[in-house]
């Protein structure tokens, strides 16, 4: 399956219709112990960039843009209530949430797993 | 810009422990190091952190006897230092002449006569020396110790690490100090630090402090600590950080900190703004700080708006995060005093959402000092 990545750090990874979305481990390990995450309901829509959830280390907070523009369709209350699952799978049982997109051309314009990698290790 | 910052002299070994390096106080200092801020803020708590400390400002006041300097510096703190005993510290605040804090910081009074050691933040340290050489009345003058370090080892079994290489340690009393051989080390030793446990902090020549971290980090019990545990566990313990929760606006009073003011010196005055803290230790201050517990899981950081249930702005926090020994966020702020009372109900905005918190005592974690 292939995974998908924005500079933001956000990976999307395809389910069908619809796209799982996640921050990358990379990104998890540079916010260090996570200890809180708030998800967007579901049903709310977003353009590509939008302020779409956040998640908290102990120092501080940051925002999780929405990867590609959709509607949410299911979100993972699981790491809600433990946001460490973060730091140990950011990439599997830690996905955030759920769009259905609206736009799939979207995905074209995200780094492959090769380029992120690239794009991690330089930035 | 890193070749700009100034370094520790334990930057090298920051550095060669994996440290995650970062800007502060014109320092570049280990924010956290491998173990990750989580584990390092619960190591210490459970047996032994040691802190790099030594962009702190160390200094020594001088005046011809003990009662010169201590007159010296009341002028400008409302600690009692006139009758502080030889071996003790205190906390103290360095004050305008608006009675707002410029600094607070530690006094303390070797047995040399005529001589007041003081330890002061080091984000504040030059406006601290520029304000003290000016103010300073004649006959008492400023020495700076920029070649000294300072460590702290801080934990339930600090004292059981230091008092291997220095026995002597072991009869310390929260608060108290001496000259003390660390193995071939010459340290001042003081008993207490910024974590709300027992613990030490260490100064030595520069020359040979790395020395000395890597003598406690043998132990299996030290961990090295960084700034982000540093922040999350003085904020459990409620303690202020200068620039965040004191600054040049804020009295003591205000902030919650009037223990620094000495009995005599609120009958007498006699130190910069007087007028005011005096006038708020009688009238009570319009805003006090508090501590503030979310209900929720959503810390609330620097900056919140605190509201009261009926959506009236009352006040702001000033430090907030996620306390790892609490399991949950804890916070601190300022509000109008009419809301400060324990157990008040409020309400804190985080990204624009009202989540609910309330007013909460201080400590979050209980102090665990060595009183004797």
């Amino acid at each position: 399956m292939t995974v998908m990545y924005t500079k933001d750090h956000e990976w999307v990874r395809a389910d069908g219709d619809i796209y799982v979305v996640g921050i990358s481990a990379h990104a998890a390990e540079q916010l260090g112990d996570v200890v809180f995450v708030e998800l967007p309901d579901v049903g709310k829509t977003f353009n590509k960039g939008d302020d779409m959830a956040v998640v908290e280390s102990v120092k501080a907070a940051s925002d999780v843009y929405a990867p590609i523009s959709g509607e949410i369709v299911e979100v993972n209350t699981a790491v809600v209530d433990e946001p460490a699952k973060i730091n140990e799978d950011a990439m599997g049982a830690a996905w955030f949430v759920k769009i259905r997109p609206s736009n799939k051309a979207e995905i074209d314009e995200m780094m492959d797993e090769a380029a992120y990698k690239d794009f991690a290790e330089n930035s | 810009m890193a070749q700009t910052l100034k370094t520790t002299p334990l930057h090298q070994l920051h550095i060669s422990l994996g440290a995650k390096m970062v800007e502060f106080a014109g320092y570049d200092m280990p924010v956290q190091y491998p173990l990750g801020v989580m584990k390092e803020h619960l190591h210490t708590r459970e047996k032994a952190g040691l802190f790099d400390v030594s962009h702190m400002g160390q200094a020594v006041i001088v005046a011809e006897t003990h009662e010169a300097a201590a007159k010296a510096l009341e002028t400008l703190v409302p600690g009692e230092i006139q009758k502080l005993g030889i071996g003790r510290q205190r906390l103290t605040v360095l004050l305008n002449d608006s009675g707002g804090i410029l600094d607070d910081l530690m006094v303390s009074r070797p047995d040399t006569d005529g001589r007041l050691n003081i330890v002061v933040n080091g984000a504040c340290k030059e406006d601290d020396y520029a304000y003290l050489d000016a103010r300073l009345p004649a006959g008492a003058k400023l020495e700076r110790f920029d070649n000294r370090g300072l460590l702290a080892l801080q934990g339930p079994m600090a004292s059981e690490v230091l008092t291997k290489f220095a026995p002597e340690a072991a009869a310390l009393k929260f608060m108290r100090f001496a000259e003390i051989a660390i193995g071939d080390i010459t340290a001042v030793v003081t008993r207490g630090g910024y974590t709300g446990e027992d613990g030490f902090e260490i100064s030595t020549w520069a020359d040979d402090t790395q020395k000395l971290a890597k003598l406690l980090l043998e132990d299996d019990r030290v961990e090295p600590i960084g700034l982000g545990a540093r922040d999350s566990l003085r904020l459990e313990a409620g303690m202020c950080l200068y620039g965040h929760d004191l600054n040049p606006e804020i009295s003591p009073v205000e902030g919650n900190i009037a223990f620094t003011i000495g009995k005599r010196r609120r009958a007498e005055g006699g130190f910069a703004g007087a007028t005011r803290i005096l006038r708020e230790l009688a009238d009570g201050p319009s805003r006090l700080r508090v501590g503030l517990l979310p209900a929720g899981r959503a810390p609330a950081r620097e900056g919140a708006e605190i509201q009261s249930t009926d959506g009236v702005v009352i006040g702001v926090v000033t430090s907030g995060g996620f306390g790892p020994s609490v399991g949950g966020p804890v916070a601190m702020g300022y509000v109008e005093t009419e809301h400060a009372a324990t157990g008040t109900d409020i309400q804190l905005i985080v990204r624009g959402k009202a989540l609910p918190a309330r007013i909460a005592d201080m400590p979050f974690i209980p102090h665990r000092y060595f009183r004797g």
